[in-house]
This record gives C-alpha cells, sequence and structure tokens, in this order.
C-alpha cells in the first residue's frame, strides 16, 4: 500500500486549470521526484498536499487517513514533514531552538496542558544532533540572520525531521545553491533515504533529481506527462519537448 | 502616607493591566490597540455587581469571566486579520465599547457608575489585595515564558506559517492568549474601580490603550521585568507631573514612536546592551 496517494485531483483558480486529473503515489522507502517546467503545477501540488490549496476534486491520502479536508497542522501531526522552498526559520530563536521545538511536538499538542510542561533541556540536545545529520550543528547557536543560505535551508530540513514524518516534502531545497552545495545537500537526502526516510522531492535541478531519485513524476500544464525511471523519463521526447519548450532543459535551478 | 499608598495602588493595577496586555502583544504577537475596553468591561461588570450586593471578590471574578469572554470574541477576529489590520480592529473595539457604554441608561451614560461601595480593606488593605493580582499576573507570566505554551507563542509570534508546518493549532494558541490576558484585564479593571469608586466613560478612553500599550513597548514587548517598570514610571508621571496628564496622548504616542525607531527592544532591550552576559545576545533584535 502506498504511503501518499494523490488520486484525479483537480484544482482551478476561476477559469484557469492549475491541476487536472492528477495521479501519483509514493511508495514506503522512496525517493521521489516530482519535476516539471515552470508554471506546470508543482507548487499547487506542494500546496494541495500541505493543505495550503484545497482540491477541487479528487483524493489525497496519507495511509487510511483522508487528507483534505484537515488544516496543515493535523496534516502535520499524521506525520507529513514539510520543508519550504522560501526558507523561514524563526528568527529570534537560535537554530537548535528552532529545531528543538519540532523535536518536542508532543508538549504543544494541547495548548491548554503546554503550560505545565516545562524544561527544555532533553528536547535541545536531541536538536543538536539533527542539526549533525545534516551538517550544522557547528551553527547551533547562531541566530538564522547570522548563516548562510545552504544552512537555512538544511534548517528546514533538520526541523522537519525533528518531527520524525512518516514522509518529508521538500520543495526546490537546491534552489538558490551552488553546484557544490547543491550535491553535498543531495547526498544528505540520500543518506536520509538510505536511512529509511520516504521522501517527495520536488526540484528544478534535473542533473540532481536523476542522480538521487529512485523514480519521477513529470507534470507540464496541470496534467501528469510522464512517470517512471529517472533515465527513461529524461529521454522521452515529449518531457525533453516540454523542457525545451521553455529553454530550460539544461537549467541548474 | 494615604497619598503613597494611593500611588502604589495605581502603579500596581497598571501593571496588572501591562501585563495582560504583554500576553497578547509581547508573548503571542497579536497588536492590540484597544486593550483598555476589556479593563472596562471588567470595571463595569464588577462595580454593577458589588452595587447590587454582590460579594467583591465574586464580582472581581464575575468582571475576569465577561472580559476574558469578550475577549474571545474578539480573538476570533484575530483569527482573520493579521498585524495592522489587526491593529485597526481592535482600535475599533475601543471605541465600539465607549459608544456602547456612552449611550445606556442602565450602564450609567455620560456620568457612568458613582458611589461604588467600599470593599472595606481600609487602604493598606486594598493595597495588598492589589498587590496580590500583581503576583498573580507576574507568576502567570513567568511560568508561561518557561513552558511550552511560552515557547509555542514565541513561535507563532515570528511565523504564523511556519508555526503550522510544526504542528502548532495556531488559532486555539491566540485564542487562549487573548482569554488570558483580556481576563487578567478585567481583573485591572475591577481593581480600578473599587480604588477610585467611581468610573465613567472617559475613564477608558482610547489615550488609555495607548497608555497601555506604550508601557509594554516602553518596558520591551514580551520583557516581564522591563514592563513592570515602565508601567511604574509611566502611571505616577502624569500623577507627578500635571502638564503630563495633559499631553498624554502626544506624550504616549511621541515616546512610543520613539522606541520603536531607536530602540524596539524598549528598556529590556537597552538593560541588555549594558549587560552582554545575558541569556540572548542583543543581536537577537536586529533584523526582526
Amino acid at each position: 500500500m502506498s504511503l501518499l496517494e494523490i488520486r484525479d485531483v483537480s484544482v482551478r483558480f476561476g477559469g484557469v486549470h492549475a491541476l487536472e486529473q492528477v495521479s501519483l503515489h509514493l511508495n514506503p522507502g522512496e525517493l521521489l521526484g516530482l519535476i516539471g517546467p515552470n508554471g506546470a503545477g508543482k507548487t499547487t501540488m506542494l500546496r494541495v498536499i500541505t493543505g495550503v490549496v484545497r482540491a477541487n476534486e479528487g483524493v489525497v491520502r496519507l495511509k487510511d487517513k483522508l487528507l483534505n479536508a484537515l488544516p496543515t497542522h493535523l496534516r502535520v501531526r499524521l506525520g507529513l514533514g514539510f520543508a519550504q522552498q522560501l526558507v523561514r526559520p524563526f528568527k529570534e530563536m537560535t537554530l537548535l531552538e528552532n529545531v528543538a521545538l519540532a523535536v518536542g511536538c508532543q508538549h504543544t499538542r494541547h495548548p491548554w496542558r503546554s503550560i505545565l510542561k516545562t524544561g527544555r533541556k532533553p528536547e535541545l540536545s536531541e536538536a543538536r544532533e539533527w542539526l549533525a545529520k545534516v551538517g550544522i550543528a557547528d551553527a547551533a547557536d547562531a541566530l538564522p540572520t547570522e548563516v548562510p543560505l545552504g544552512f537555512l535551508k538544511r534548517l528546514e530540513v533538520a526541523r522537519a525531521l525533528a518531527m520524525r514524518p512518516r514522509m518529508l516534502l521538500l520543495d526546490e531545497p537546491l534552489a538558490g545553491l551552488n553546484q557544490a552545495e547543491a550535491s553535498a545537500f543531495s547526498n544528505i537526502l540520500v543518506e536520509l533515504n538510505r536511512g529509511g526516510q520516504t521522501i517527495l522531492l520536488i526540484e528544478h535541478n534535473l542533473a540532481e533529481v536523476r542522480r538521487i531519485c529512485s523514480r519521477l513524476v513529470v507534470l507540464d500544464n496541470g496534467r501528469k506527462l510522464d512517470e517512471g525511471t529517472p533515465d527513461a523519463v529524461l529521454e522521452n521526447p515529449a518531457v525533453q519537448e516540454a523542457y525545451i519548450g521553455q529553454g530550460t532543459v539544461h537549467a541548474g535551478n | 502616607m494615604g497619598y503613597e499608598i494611593s500611588l502604589l495602588t495605581v502603579m500596581g493595577i497598571s501593571i496588572i493591566g501591562s501585563l495582560s496586555l504583554n500576553l497578547i502583544t509581547g508573548f503571542c504577537g497579536q497588536v492590540s490597540l484597544g486593550h483598555i475596553a476589556f479593563v472596562g468591561i471588567g470595571a463595569y461588570t464588577a462595580s454593577l455587581l458589588t452595587k447590587a450586593a454582590v460579594p467583591f471578590f465574586a464580582a472581581l471574578a464575575a468582571g475576569m469571566l465577561v472580559a476574558g469572554i469578550f475577549g474571545v470574541v474578539v480573538g476570533f477576529a484575530s483569527l482573520r486579520v493579521r498585524h495592522d489590520f489587526l491593529a485597526i480592529t481592535t482600535m475599533g473595539v475601543n471605541f465600539v465599547f465607549l459608544g456602547v457604554v456612552r449611550q445606556q441608561e442602565w450602564l450609567g451614560g455620560e456620568l457612568g457608575v458613582s458611589s461604588i461601595p467600599d470593599p472595606g480593606f481600609g487602604k493598606v488593605g486594598f493595597l495588598l489585595v492589589v498587590s496580590a493580582g500583581v503576583l498573580l499576573v507576574v507568576l502567570l507570566s513567568l511560568q508561561i515564558r518557561r513552558s511550552w505554551m511560552g515557547y509555542a507563542f514565541e513561535a507563532i509570534a515570528g511565523d504564523e506559517d511556519t508555526a503550522r508546518m510544526l504542528g502548532l493549532d495556531v488559532a486555539r494558541y491566540k485564542l487562549i492568549a487573548f482569554a488570558l490576558g483580556t481576563a487578567l484585564a478585567g481583573l485591572a479593571g475591577g481593581l480600578y474601580a473599587h480604588h477610585v469608586r467611581f468610573i465613567y466613560p472617559d475613564s477608558f478612553a482610547f489615550v488609555e490603550s495607548i497608555t497601555l500599550l506604550a508601557m509594554v513597548v516602553v518596558g520591551g514587548n514580551g520583557s516581564i521585568w522591563g514592563v513592570m517598570l515602565a508601567s511604574a514610571l509611566l502611571s505616577v508621571l502624569p500623577q507627578w507631573f500635571q502638564f503630563i496628564d495633559d499631553y498624554k496622548l502626544l506624550l504616549y504616542g511621541g515616546l512610543l514612536f520613539a522606541v520603536m525607531r531607536f530602540s524596539p527592544g524598549g528598556l529590556a532591550g537597552i538593560a541588555q546592551r549594558w549587560m552582554p552576559q545575558g541569556p540572548k545576545p542583543l543581536v537577537a533584535k536586529e533584523g526582526g
């Protein structure tokens, strides 16, 4: 049984079809890449999964739970972990505190009871391990305003991981990174995936996607264009056409 | 001696009022420009009840309850609007409160409520009651600050959308902040009414909301000790210097602007600059 199942999802904004009858699924343990040229509907698909946008039609399911009507925070509690494209750290907290809040997410689950729970030591030390896992433990006590973008991207991932999600949803994590940073980051994703973490990766950097993903789904103009192994998909003339039409076939990001 | 005791009582009530606003604005990041309306609701409720021979503490509790209920209603508005729009909405709450109170015969209209019964503790006794109230609010603030509720408030004040991504029920937390903050404002109101024993609509005019906000911002948004210090200062200055009372809106408005512009951390921020070994480095205030 697939972990995430999206069946016949359509989203319309006024008369514009952002997504039309798109289906995709994510198997446990998989590193699935969702690609497509600008305007293909990747971001809309992401928002349908996070709950920022509601699907007009279709089904979004995590394991046996129907997500369609649930607000974002309840989807998170069911096991969806998100790392956003535009990094959104809590600027007044150190990187360590940012992650520790995620580690202790069960303490903040019941708002009234949270007033009785004090002490952050165990969460802070676990948070340090998550930062180490993405390679930024040295910057644990820095503020987000003091570290480079690459660190903040990793912070997003560490924070999502700290909630021990069933699946990790990454929105263009490589955007804005140079080639060396991007490939170092991709290696971290591969490591996590080998450790058993299921990942859905939305990404523009085709070279890295080809290198690390086990399967790809291609969107174009709101429809699913192709699906399969990276090599097969990227050799598909229709997929190349979609990208060349935009002149971005080898674009870095 | 009576004058000093009265001054301390006013100071204590101001501290309860400003710390209650600090829960909403300082801890949870929800700007409120109409907080005095909830002080007013507490004051009217408690004084009408004691005039109807309800015991003082029961009336005080009822004032908190009614203010808290209205606070939750306004809190629902905060779920729909943010930042400057929330500021305008809450400002509107202040004017709606005044508009209603001025027109209602049973609330005394323009003349307000007079001959509010003396709770009968004597001046010193009443000061002790107020001090107990201050202690309650300070302890509650400290507990929130060190608990995971405070951690969650901090996250929501920083970035609501990210807070949701961490599974926080942002709406519930905001409503809790409004419920607690406005109920404690109601406490300040009940105490105020039984201290001066005469209230009328102008006691809860917009300028008083600005005064409370000035206490919070000047003290340092979110800083418990800073806000207490600023409240102590700003509550007694108008009593000592008549001209400050005359130009309150201008002066406190100017003060608000100056602090926002030159020292966003308020007194607490300035203190931190002189004590760099504090828990958080000064850079915490930059860029945010």
